[in-house]
């Protein structure tokens, strides 16, 4: 049997600049991404053989593969559930390259979000029907659907807003440290953060990510391939998707327990398939759409006990030097939210040893899809 | 305001909701009760379903107060309450509701200092049929 863990390697990561607008089109910066990333990688776009982005992605597989002059295609794979499918398409490119059914595959996400629509905004469009059991209701966007959750995490467990604060500090503070941020140069301060304005209560501006646009690429390769690459090569070491059972899109509040998310399904086999555990983890890049993901990630993936997720943030843990150092060019909250796949492309530079936050001898690197929906994470290390 | 859109599955929860009646789908093998509603029991897999009529009573289990950019309507009346409730009568299943001072309120008719998790509440409709929130203890 074919086995994932270490066989394959993540040799080619490249992205264009981030703002919160940009004059090209979403399918002009997927190119510029996926071919700094080869170049990055040294391999030649018609050696590709295998793509893989998300189903939300607007630029699909024929138009990469036309404009940029790949070869034929033998795998090619799209992942739902917005920022959840983002490590999942890693995941499925190294399957496919596991089991020789391609030998080079590209992952990538293009997405103009800052100058785009927002898609609860749009009124003309029919529901999903679904929605007809929240949205009647004025609970229309996602920052509402999750502050429900975090709501219920602080009075179960006495999570606080200091501490929701302190992971959009180590965010803002990593992204402070890295020039490619939106978020360079503009320190954040707990007033600033306590003063601003509501969102959807109990979270705040800063609670929440960046409205973006940008686009991002990765290579994935065989690990005897990769060896011969020009850059060192980013392992994957274990991966998984994850979607509970009686899970509802974001609004998974049927379950017998709505706090433990598809995190916790994601970790159950991320770490059954690994020769890590959380105490092994140098880094992590935790998806952070909402800085109230971040305790119920940190519990789903086991670096703390349930209802600890909050507490676990105290003393600068999450800071470059504490316990688990955290998005480290600045995440979705402070560098840029292209739905995740800026986690993976700086999970690569940590373990490279290039990032702008570099942990010192970074070996390991956990890296998350997005919390609350069908989600997906992977285990990188060199 | 946003109606529901009603799906094949949901239909009879808003037939009844428009009588008056809060209803919840169960299985008619099984008895177990399942929401959102949906055409196959997660427990025993049969597709015989019945509509069981619940108390109307709840408690809620969270509850956030959405502030703008959000659509019109709602803007209009944010910061608003909206409610997780958790039925008394079956506690796995929770509404996504509105918390008001009378039915058809508006949504932002409950004074903020009066929330809280734990609190008790009673179901009540809309004219349109949309089931909403009383506490018990206003
Ligand atoms: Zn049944």
């Amino acid at each position: 049997m074919a086995v994932l863990k270490d066989a394959t390697a993540i040799v080619g990561i490249g992205q264009t600049p981030f703002a919160k607008q940009l004059p090209e089109s979403e399918r002009a910066l997927a190119c510029r991404a996926i071919l700094a990333a080869l170049d990055d990688a040294g391999i030649a776009p018609d050696e590709v053989d295998a793509l893989a982005s998300y189903t939300m992605e607007e630029t699909d597989e024929v138009e990469v593969a036309k404009a940029l002059g790949l070869g034929d295609l033998t795998f090619f794979s799209k992942v739902g559930y917005g920022g959840g499918g983002s490590c999942a398409t890693v995941a499925h490119l190294a399957a496919a390259i596991a089991t020789g059914q391609a030998t080079v595959g590209v992952a990538w996400r293009s997405r103009k979000r800052g100058s785009g629509p927002r898609p609860w905004k749009n009124t003309t469009v029919q529901l999903p029907t679904p929605a007809q059991w929240t949205r009647p209701y004025g609970l229309l966007r996602p920052a509402d659907e999750i502050a429900m959750l975090a709501r219920r995490h602080m009075h179960e467990y006495g999570t606080t807003r200091d501490h929701l604060f302190n992971v959009a500090l180590a965010c803002r503070n990593r992204a402070n440290q890295n020039p490619a941020a939106i978020m360079y140069e503009r320190p954040l301060t707990r007033e600033m953060y306590m003063n601003s304005r509501w969102i959807s209560e109990p979270l705040c501006l800063f609670d929440n990510c960046l409205e973006t646009d940008g686009a991002l690429a990765c290579v994935v390769v065989s690990a005897e391939r990769a060896r011969d690459c020009r850059r060192t090569p980013v392992y994957v070491h274990s991966a998984a998707q994850g979607l509970p059972a009686q899970h509802h899109g974001m609004v998974n509040y049927w379950n017998d327990d709505p706090l433990t998310g598809p995190a916790w399904t994601a970790a159950r086999h991320l770490w059954k398939h690994a020769d890590l555990t959380p105490d092994d983890i140098d880094v992590a890049q935790i998806y952070d759409a909402f800085t109230a993901l971040i305790p119920l990630s940190l519990e789903g993936y086991g670096f703390c006990a349930r209802g600890e997720g909050g507490a676990f943030t105290e003393g600068g843990a999450l800071e470059t030097g504490g316990r688990l150092p955290l998005n480290t060019s600045g995440g979705g909250l402070s560098e840029a939210y292209v739905h995740g796949f800026n986690l993976i492309n700086e999970g690569v530079r940590q373990l490279r040893g290039t990032s702008t936050a570099q942990v010192p001898d970074a070996a390991t690197c956990l890296v998350t899809a997005g919390e609350g929906v069908p989600t997906s994470a992977l285990l990188l290390r060199n | 305001m946003l109606t529901p859109v009603v799906d094949d599955d949901g239909a009879p929860f808003w037939e009844y909701a428009a009588r008056g009646e809060l209803r919840i789908q169960a299985c008619a093998d099984c008895a177990e009760l399942r929401f959102p509603p949906r055409p196959c029991c997660p427990h025993c897999r049969s597709f015989a379903t019945e509509w069981r009529r619940v108390s109307g009573r709840g408690r809620i289990w969270s509850y956030v107060r959405p502030h703008p950019p959000l659509l019109p309507d709602y803007a209009e009346q944010a910061p608003y309450h909206v409610v997780l409730v958790e039925l008394t009568d079956a506690p796995r299943i929770r509404l996504v509701g509105n918390l008001v001072s009378g039915p058809g309120a508006r949504l932002d008719s409950v004074p903020a200092e009066r929330i809280r998790i734990g609190a008790r509440v009673q179901v009540v409709f809309t004219p349109t049929g949309l089931p909403q929130w009383l506490l018990e203890r206003p």
